[in-house]
C-alpha cells in the first residue's frame, strides 16, 4: 500500500465524501480518510470544516490514527476554539494512561494546542506529568512549560511552573535536565531580569555533570545556557573551561561550536600569563580546521563564525592558512567565505601563497568570487607592505587579460593602493589609462578619473582623458560626476593655463544642470575657491591625502564582542546582533564578554574595550558595555535627524571656520589673480555672477549674497562673531557670576577607532542656569559625515538634549567641529551605576554609537540652592545621622574665604561661618536640579591643606559625586 | 528554536510542512518557494532571511528540506538536524524522493512529531527510534517493555537497547580514509590532508564495554615513555605512529576519557555505525602522482600530455581508477591515446575521462591527447580546470593502523577472545587535483 495515492484527490466534492468516510464505522476506512485529510492540509488546502467529524476519531485506541488527530488539532484547534474544547476531555484521560508514550503524547500534543479556553484545564494533567515517573514523560512535560508560557506566561507563573521547572534541573535523568535547561532558558529569554536561571556554581556543576551524559541536542542546550553564566573569577573560569573542552572532539559540529563559544567567552577571563590560556588557544584551533570538513551548509556556518573568532583572536588560526584554500567544487557561498578568511590571515609569513592562490582563483568562472579575488590581492597589498609590489605586477597581469570586469576590479584596487603608497606606483598608469575605454561601471569609472585627477601632470594626455568623460556628464551616476569635477579642478590647479575651459565646463554643468545638491555644492564651493584665492584652493584641494587603513572591514569591536558571545547561532551568520533580524522582546537582550577579574591580586586587562568602569570619576569613559536591556532602551530610541531649521547660536561657531575661509578670501577679492577675473568675466548668465560681481565693485551686501546660496552659508552672518564658541555662550548668559561655575576639562569620549572614524569628546558645565554638554566632535574618517542626532539613555537625573544636536553641515574628513547642547532634566529617570554616568547614542550617516561618560553632578546644583539659616539647622537635625558621610580634601591652600567664593561659583552656598579653635567651620547648602538637598560641613583650618568634609542628605547615595565636585571644583 | 520544517519536490511544492512556533504562518512556506526554490540565481547561501524570517535549507537529490525559524537559532544545530533528520528518512525507507517521502508522509510526521518538540531537537538515534515508532501502534507492549524503550530514548545510552543477544559475536572495522590533494603544475605539494572515518559493524551481546586503539603519535610517545626508554624501543614504535590534527567521535564515546587519557572507550550502538572521524596532514602517503603537460600549439589546438605514478606497495593494487582531464568549452574534437586502460572524451563534460581498472604499485602510465579548438573571438581566456582524480587503494594513506579493539561484557559468558573482529583499510580519493 502507498500513501501517495492521498495527494492525488483533487476532485470537487471532496469534502463531503471525507466527511462521509470520517464518520464510517470502519477502522479502516476511517484511518484512510484522516490520511487524506492531513494530505489535504499539507498541500495547503483549507479542511477545517472537518473538525468535528476528525475530532470524533481522536477516542481510539489505535496510536496511529490517535496521531494524526491531534496533528490535525495542532492546525486547526485556533481557528474552531469552541470545538477544540471536546478535545480535553481525551487528554486528561490520556494523561492518566498506564503507557508512558501515550502520556507523553498527551502533555506534548496539548502544549501545541494554543486556545486559552483550552490552557486552564490543561495545567492539572501538566502539573502531574512534570511528576511523572517516568523520565520521558518528564522530559516531555518541562517543554510543554515553555509551549504554555508562550501561550500565556502569568498562567505559568501562577501556577508555580516556574518553580517545578528549577526543581527538574537537579533531576537525574540527563534528558529531563536538558529539556528543562532549554525551556527556562527560552522563558529567561522573554523575562531578561527575572534571574530565572539562577546560575550559581552549584547549579553549574549539575549542568556540567549532565553534559557528559545527556544526547547531542542536550549538550548543545547546556552549553548555549553555560555560556550565558559568568563566572566568578579566573579559577571557576578555567575549572569550567576544563569540562567544557572535551566537547571540541564530538561529531556534531553544533556542539563543537556551542563548546567554542563557551571557551571564548570564558577564556576572556583568564589572565594571559596563564599556562592554561595558551594550552587552551591550542586546543581550539584543530576542532575549528575540522568543522570544513563538514556538509557545505555547515562549513558555510563554521566559516562565518571562524569569520569572527579570527577577528577577536587571529592568533588561534594563524598557522592555519593552508585549510582556507577554495577548492574547485566548493559552493559558491563557502568560497566567498574562505577568501576573506585568507585575506584576515595574510601576513608577511604567507603572502607568497596567498598571492599565487588568489591569481588562480582571479580564473574562475563565477562573477562574484573573481572580483572578490581580484579585490582581496588588493587588500593584500595594503596589508602586507613588502607584497605590494607583487600583488602590483599579479594585478596587472590581470588587467592585461582583458577581461571587462576583472580589469574594472583592479582599476578600483589600485586606486587604494595609490592611496596607501603614494608616489610609489604610477609607472602603471600608462597601462591603466590603455583601458579607459572598457570601463562601464561607475566605482571603476571613478577611480579611474580619480587616478587621472591625482596624477594629472604625470599624464600627458591628461585633459583629454577627462574630456573625454565630459561629454556624457549627466548620464554618468553621482559618484562619477563627483569625481569627474574634482579631478578636473585638480588638473586645472596643476595645469592652469590649457585647461580653463574645461574646467568652466564642469563647473557650469555641476552648479546649473545638475538637480544633486551634493554635486552642486562641491561645484560652488569649487568655483568660490578659485575665484577668491586660488593659492588657498591649491592648498584645500591638492592637500596631502591622510593614508588609508589597513584593515577597512573588520567588524566594529562592541558588535564583535557581541557577535563572539553568539557563537554558532543566526546572529554569527549573518553579522548582526539579534535585535536586528528578531521581532519583538526575544533575543534582544544584548550580551557581552565577561571583563577580566583576577581572584587574586587585580590583573590588568590591556585589551578588554569594555573593562568594567573605572571607579576614579575622571577615567577614561568607557564604550558602553551592553548592560541588559539598558541598552535595549538605547537601541530603540528613535534617532531623529537633526532638522534643518535656521542656524542658532550654538552652531554659528562652527560654521566660522567654513566662512573665515571664504570670507577671508572675499576681503582681498579685489586683489585676486587674473585667472578668477577670468572666469568670472564669463560668468555671464549664471546665478553667482552677479553677487560675485557685486562684489568687486565694493558692495556691502556680501552677507545677502551669501546667504542667499544654497545651503553652505549661514544667515547669521552678521551675528556677533567672537574669537571662539565660549565667548559666544559667555555672552548668552554668563552675568553676575562672582567666579565661572567650574567645568572639567575635555576628555575623549568615543575615540575615533571604536566609532568608524568618529572622535568625540566633550565636557559638561552649567552657564547662567542651563546645563550644557559640549561636544567636540572630530571626524578621522575618510568619508563626509552628516545626519547627527544623540540620544541619552534613561540616567539618574533625568537628563535629556533640549533640543536636536545643531550640526548642520556635513563634517568632512579631518575636520572639528564644537557643538553644543543644551540639556534639560526632564527626561526618564533610571539610577546609574555609578549615580553620574550617562549613557549616549550618537548617530551619523555611517552608524550608531554609544558611549558613557560621567558628568559632574555639580552642574545640576540648582542657582536657588541657598537654604534659610534656620531650615538648614532643623534639616540637619532631621537627617539621620547614619545619612552622615564623611571625606578628606588633602591639598587644597585655599582659606576659608577663597574656598567659599570659589564653590559658591558652582552653586554651592555657604549658609555660615563659625571658628573654632582655628578651625573655620563653613555650612554650606546644595541643591540638585531633582529637589534633593545636600548639607555639608567643611572644616578649613589655617595652614592644614587638609580639608575634612561632612555631607547629609536624604539620598546618601549622592554623597560620593558631590565630594567629587566639591575636590574637583576647590582644586581647579 | 526551530518554529517549523517544510519539505518540498523540486517544482516547489509541498509534501510535508509541519509547524511548531504560532510566529511561523503559511505565508513563510510559499516565501520559500518563491525566494529560493523558483529563485533565478544560483543559491548564494544555505541561509536566507526573508522578511525577518529565516531559512536554513538543504538539498538532497531534487528534494529541498527547509527549517525556518524567527528567533536567533543555533545555526549549526539546525544544519545538524536537517542532516540528522535524512538519516533518520533514510534508515526507515531508503532514498529520499518524492515518491519515498509521499508514501510514508504519515511516518515522517509521526517521527517529526517525536524528534522535533517545539522546535527542539529529541533524541533522533534511530536504533531506539525503530522501537517505538513502527507504524504498527504500540499496543503489544507490556509494561516492561514500555519503560525499557522510554529508559532507553532518555537514558544515558539511548544509542543501544538492552538484552541484544548473538549467538556469534562478530565485529567488522573499516578504516575508510578520503585523501585529499591539491598540486601546483610543477608538482608542488599546495594542501593535502586525509579525512579518514573508522566505521564499525557490531553484532555483540549485552551491554558490552568497548576499548579501541590505534597507532596514535601520543599513546605510542607516552607508552614509551613510561615503559623502557632504550634507542630500539623508540624506534619501532616511533616509525609507525602518526600525528593526528583532530578528531571527533560518536557519541557513544567517552570524551571526558579521551581529553584525559586519549583513550577511547565506549558501549557501541547495534549495528553500523562510525565510530569516529579523524584529518591528519603529517606524512601521508599519496598513492598518485599526475605530472600534467599542457601545450598550445597556435590558436586552435592543444596538446596534453598526462603521466600517472602510483606511488605504493608493489603487491598492493589500486582500483577504480580515473583519470579526468578538463578540456576548454569550444573544443571540437579530441584524440588519444593512452598506454593502459580506456580513455574516452566527453563532450557533454568537457573532459576526456581515462580509466583504468586495476593499478599496481610503483608503476607509470601515460595519456597524450590532441585536442582541436574552434576559434572563438571570446576574449576570456579558458579557466584550466584542475586535473581530478578518483581511486582505491587497500591501504589508509594517513599510516593509521588498528592496533586492537577489546570487548569486555561482564555479565555475559563470553570474553574478548571469543569475539571474531575484522579489520579492513580503504583508501579513497577526496578532492584529488593537479593544477595544469
Amino acid at each position: 500500500m502507498t500513501d501517495s495515492k492521498y495527494f492525488t484527490t483533487t476532485k470537487k466534492g471532496e469534502i463531503f465524501e471525507l466527511k462521509a468516510e470520517l464518520n464510517s464505522d470502519k477502522k479502516e476506512k476511517k484511518k484512510e480518510a484522516v490520511k487524506k485529510v492531513i494530505a489535504s492540509m499539507t498541500v495547503g488546502k483549507d479542511v477545517s470544516a472537518l473538525f468535528p467529524d476528525v475530532v470524533n476519531c481522536m477516542q481510539t485506541d489505535n496510536l496511529e490514527l490517535k496521531k494524526l488527530v491531534y496533528l490535525y488539532l495542532m492546525n486547526y484547534a485556533k481557528s474552531q476554539p469552541d470545538m477544540a474544547i471536546m478535545a480535553v476531555n481525551t487528554f486528561v484521560k490520556d494523561c492518566e494512561d498506564p503507557n508512558p508514550l501515550i502520556r507523553a503524547l498527551a502533555v506534548r500534543t496539548m502544549g501545541c494546542i494554543r486556545v486559552d479556553k483550552i490552557t486552564e484545564y490543561l495545567c492539572e494533567p501538566l502539573r502531574k506529568c512534570l511528576k511523572d515517573e517516568d523520565p520521558y514523560v518528564r522530559k516531555t512535560a518541562a517543554v510543554c512549560v515553555a509551549k504554555l508560557h508562550d501561550i500565556n506566561a502569568q498562567l505559568v507563573e501562577d501556577q508555580g511552573f516556574l518553580d517545578t521547572l528549577k526543581d527538574l534541573i537537579s533531576d537525574s535523568n540527563p534528558m529531563v535536565v536538558a529539556n528543562a535547561v532549554a525551556a527556562l532558558s527560552e522563558i529567561a529569554e522573554s523575562h531578561p531580569n527575572s534571574n530565572l536561571l539562577d546560575l550559581n556554581p552549584q547549579s553549574i556543576n549539575k549542568l556540567l555533570t549532565a553534559l557528559n551524559e545527556c544526547t547531542e541536542w542536550g549538550q548543545i542546550f547546556i552549553l548555549d545556557c553555560l555560556a550565558n553564566y559568568t563566572p566568578r573569577d579566573d579559577r571557576e573560569s578555567q575549572s569550567i573551561c576544563e569540562r567544557v573542552t572535551p566537547r571540541l572532539s564530538h561529531a556534531n559540529s553544533a556542539v563543537v561550536l556551542s563548546a567554542v563559544k563557551v571557551l571564548m567567552k570564558f577564556m576572556e577571563m583568564l589572565p594571559k600569563d596563564l599556562d592554561y590560556y595558551g594550552t587552551l588557544l591550542k586546543k581550539l584551533a584543530p576542532p575549528l580546521v575540522t568543522l570544513l570538513s563538514a556538509e557545505p551548509e555547515l562549513q558555510y556556518v563554521a566559516l562565518r563564525n571562524i569569520n569572527l573568532i579570527v577577528q577577536k583572536r587571529p592568533e588561534i588560526l594563524k598557522h592555519e592558512m593552508k585549510v582556507f584554500f577554495v577548492k574547485y567544487n566548493d559552493p559558491i557561498y563557502v568560497k566567498l567565505e574562505k577568501l576573506d578568511i585568507m585575506i584576515r590571515l595574510a601576513s608577511q609569513a604567507n603572502i607568497a601563497q596567498v598571492l599565487a592562490e588568489l591569481k588562480e582563483y582571479a580564473t574562475e568562472v563565477d562573477v562574484d568570487f573573481v572580483r572578490k579575488a581580484v579585490r582581496a590581492i588588493g587588500r593584500c597589498a595594503i596589508k602586507v607592505e613588502q607584497s605590494a609590489e607583487r600583488c602590483v605586477s599579479t594585478l596587472l597581469d590581470l588587467i592585461q587579460t582583458k577581461v571587462n570586469y576583472v580589469v574594472q576590479e583592479a582599476i578600483v584596487v589600485i586606486k587604494d593602493i595609490f592611496r596607501k603608497y603614494p608616489n610609489k606606483y604610477e609607472s602603471v598608469i600608462a597601462t591603466l589609462c590603455e583601458n579607459l575605454d572598457s570601463l562601464d561601471e561607475p566605482e571603476a569609472r571613478a577611480a579611474m578619473i580619480w587616478i587621472v585627477g591625482e596624477y594629472a601632470e604625470r599624464i600627458d594626455n591628461a585633459d583629454e582623458l577627462l574630456e573625454s568623460f565630459l561629454e556624457g556628464f549627466h548620464d554618468e551616476s553621482t559618484q562619477v560626476q563627483l569625481q569627474l569635477l574634482t579631478a578636473i579642478v585638480k588638473l586645472f590647479l596643476k595645469k592652469p593655463t590649457e585647461t580653463q575651459e574645461l574646467v568652466q565646463q564642469v563647473l557650469s554643468l555641476a552648479t546649473q544642470d545638475s538637480d544633486n545638491p551634493d554635486l552642486r555644492d562641491r561645484g560652488y564651493i569649487y568655483w568660490r575657491l578659485l575665484s577668491t584665492d586660488p593659492v588657498a584652493a591649491k592648498e584645500v584641494v591638492l592637500a596631502e591625502k591622510p593614508l588609508i587603513s589597513e584593515e577597512t572591514d573588520l567588524i566594529e569591536p562592541t558588535l564583535l564582542e557581541e557577535l563572539i558571545c553568539h557563537i554558532g547561532t543566526l546572529a554569527s551568520v549573518y553579522h548582526k546582533p539579534p535585535s536586528a533580524f528578531v521581532e519583538g522582546s526575544r533575543g534582544v537582550m544584548h550580551k557581552r564578554l565577561p571583563a577580566r577579574t583576577g581572584s587574586g591580586e587585580g590583573t590588568e586587562c590591556p585589551d578588554v574595550g569594555n573593562a568594567a568602569g573605572g571607579s576614579a570619576p575622571e577615567a577614561a569613559p568607557s564604550i558602553i558595555p551592553s548592560q541588559g536591556d539598558l541598552l535595549g532602551d538605547l537601541l530603540n530610541l528613535d534617532l531623529a535627524p537633526p532638522t534643518t531649521t535656521g542656524p542658532t547660536p550654538s552652531t554659528s561657531g562652527m560654521q566660522m571656520g567654513g566662512m573665515d575661509l571664504l570670507g577671508g578670501g572675499l576681503d582681498s577679492l579685489v586683489g585676486t589673480a587674473l585667472c578668477n577675473i577670468l572666469i568670472m568675466s564669463k560668468l555671464n548668465s549664471s546665478l553667482l555672477s552677479p553677487q560675485l560681481g557685486g562684489d568687486i565693485g565694493g558692495s556691502p551686501a556680501m552677507g545677502a549674497g551669501f546667504g542667499a546660496a544654497p545651503t553652505v552659508m549661514p544667515a547669521s552672518l552678521n551675528a556677533p562673531v567672537g574669537g571662539g564658541l565660549g565667548d559666544l555662550f559667555d555672552l548668552g548668559g554668563g552675568v553676575g557670576m562672582p567666579m565661572g561655575a567650574y567645568i572639567p576639562p575635555k576628555t575623549v569620549w568615543l575615540p575615533a577607532m571604536k566609532a568608524k572614524g568618529l572622535e568625540i569628546s566633550g565636557t559638561f558645565a552649567r552657564r547662567a542656569g542651563v546645563i550644557q554638554m559640549e561636544l567636540v566632535l572630530t571626524n578621522k574618517a575618510m568619508s563626509v559625515m552628516t545626519d547627527f542626532a544623540i540620544q541619552f539613555n534613561r540616567n539618574s537625573f533625568g537628563l535629556a538634549p533640549a533640543g536636536p544636536l545643531q550640526v548642520l553641515t556635513p563634517l568632512g574628513p579631518n575636520q572639528t567641529i564644537e557643538v553644543s547642547l543644551p540639556l534639560s532634566t526632564v527626561g526618564p529617570v533610571m539610577k546609574m551605576d555609578p549615580l553620574n554616568n550617562l549613557q549616549v547614542a550618537v548617530k551619523n550617516n555611517i552608524d550608531v554609537f554609544y558611549f558613557s561618560c560621567q558628568y559632574p553632578i555639580s552642574m545640576l546644583f540648582v542657582e536657588d540652592g541657598k537654604m534659610e539659616r534656620q531650615v538648614f539647622l532643623a534639616t540637619w537635625k532631621d537627617i539621620p545621622n547614619d545619612n552622615e558621610s564623611q571625606f578628606q580634601i588633602q591639598d587644597c591652600h585655599l582659606n576659608s574665604e577663597a574656598a567659599s567664593n570659589k564653590l559658591q561659583g558652582s552653586n554651592i552656598f555657604t549658609i555660615a561661618k563659625r571658628t573654632v579653635e582655628g578651625q573655620d567651620m563653613l555650612y554650606m547648602s546644595i541643591k540638585l536640579s531633582n529637589g534633593i538637598w545636600v548639607l555639608a560641613e567643611l572644616k578649613v583650618q589655617a595652614g592644614n591643606p587638609n580639608y575634612t568634609i561632612s555631607l547629609k542628605c536624604r539620598a546618601p547615595e549622592v554623597s560620593q559625586c558631590v565630594f567629587q565636585c566639591y575636590e574637583a571644583v576647590l582644586k581647579n | 528554536m526551530i518554529g517549523g520544517l517544510f519539505i518540498y519536490n523540486h517544482k516547489g511544492e509541498v509534501l510535508i510542512s509541519r509547524v511548531y512556533r504560532d510566529d511561523i504562518g503559511r505565508n513563510a512556506v510559499d516565501a520559500f518557494r518563491v525566494n529560493v526554490i523558483h529563485a533565478r540565481q544560483q543559491v548564494r547561501s544555505p541561509v536566507t532571511n526573508i522578511a525577518r524570517t529565516s531559512f536554513f535549507h538543504v538539498k538532497r537529490s531534487n528534494i529541498w528540506l527547509a527549517a525556518v525559524t524567527k528567533q536567533n537559532v543555533n545555526a549549526a544545530m539546525v544544519f545538524e538536524f536537517l542532516y540528522k533528520m535524512c538519516d533518520v528518512m533514510a534508515s526507515y525507507f531508503g532514498k529520499i524522493s518524492e515518491e519515498n517521502i509521499k508514501n510514508n508522509f504519515v511516518l515522517i510526521y509521526e517521527l517529526l512529531d517525536e524528534i522535533l518538540d517545539f522546535g527542539y531537537p529529541q533524541n533522533s538515534e534511530t536504533g531506539s527510534l525503530k522501537t517505538f515508532i513502527t507504524q504498527q501502534g504500540i499496543k503489544g507492549q507490556t509494561k516492561e517493555e514500555q519503560s525499557q524503550i522510554t529508559s532507553q530514548v532518555t537514558g544515558q545510552i539511548g544509542w543501544r537497547r538492552e538484552g541484544i543477544k548473538y549467538r556469534r559475536n562478530e565485529l567488522f572495522l573499516d578504516v575508510l580514509e578520503s585523501v585529499n590533494l591539491l598540486m601546483s603544475p610543477q608538482g608542488q605539494v599546495l594542501s593535502a590532508h586525509v579525512s579518514g572515518r573508522v566505521v564499525m559493524k557490531s553484532y555483540l551481546s549485552g551491554m558490552p564495554e568497548c576499548k579501541f586503539g590505534m597507532n596514535d603519535k601520543i599513546i605510542i610517545d607516552k607508552a614509551g615513555k613510561g615503559g623502557v626508554t632504550n634507542e630500539a624501543g623508540k624506534s619501532t614504535s616511533g616509525k609507525q605512529s602518526i600525528a593526528i590534527d583532530d578528531c571527533t567521535f560518536n557519541q557513544c564515546v567517552r570524551l571526558s576519557k579521551f581529553d584525559s587519557e586519549r583513550s577511547i572507550s565506549f558501549i557501541p550502538p547495534d549495528g553500523e555505525y562510525e565510530l569516529m572521524r579523524y584529518r591528519t596532514t603529517k606524512d601521508i602517503i599519496l598513492p598518485f602522482r599526475v605530472i600534467p603537460l599542457v601545450r598550445e600549439v597556435g590558436r586552435t589546438k592543444l596538446e596534453v600530455k598526462v603521466v600517472i605514478k602510483s606511488n605504493f606497495k608493489p603487491s598492493l593494487l589500486a582500483q577504480k581508477i580515473e583519470v579526468r582531464i578538463p578540456t576548454p568549452l569550444n573544443t571540437s574534437g579530441v584524440q588519444v591515446i593512452c598506454m593502459k586502460g580506456k580513455a574516452k572524451y566527453k563532450a557533454s563534460e568537457n573532459a576526456i575521462v581515462w580509466k583504468i581498472k586495476r593499478m599496481a604499485g610503483m608503476k607509470e602510465s601515460q595519456i597524450s591527447a590532441e585536442i582541436e579548438l574552434l576559434p572563438t573571438n571570446d576574449k576570456k581566456k579558458w579557466a584550466r580546470p584542475p586535473i581530478s582524480m578518483n581511486f582505491e587503494v587497500p591501504f589508509a594513506p594517513s599510516g593509521l593502523k588498528v592496533r586492537y579493539l577489546k570487548v569486555f561484557e561482564s555479565k555475559l559468558n563470553y570474553s574478548d577472545h571469543d569475539v571474531i573482529k575484522w579489520v579492513r583499510y580503504i583508501g579513497r580519493s577526496g578532492i584529488y587535483e593537479t593544477r595544469c
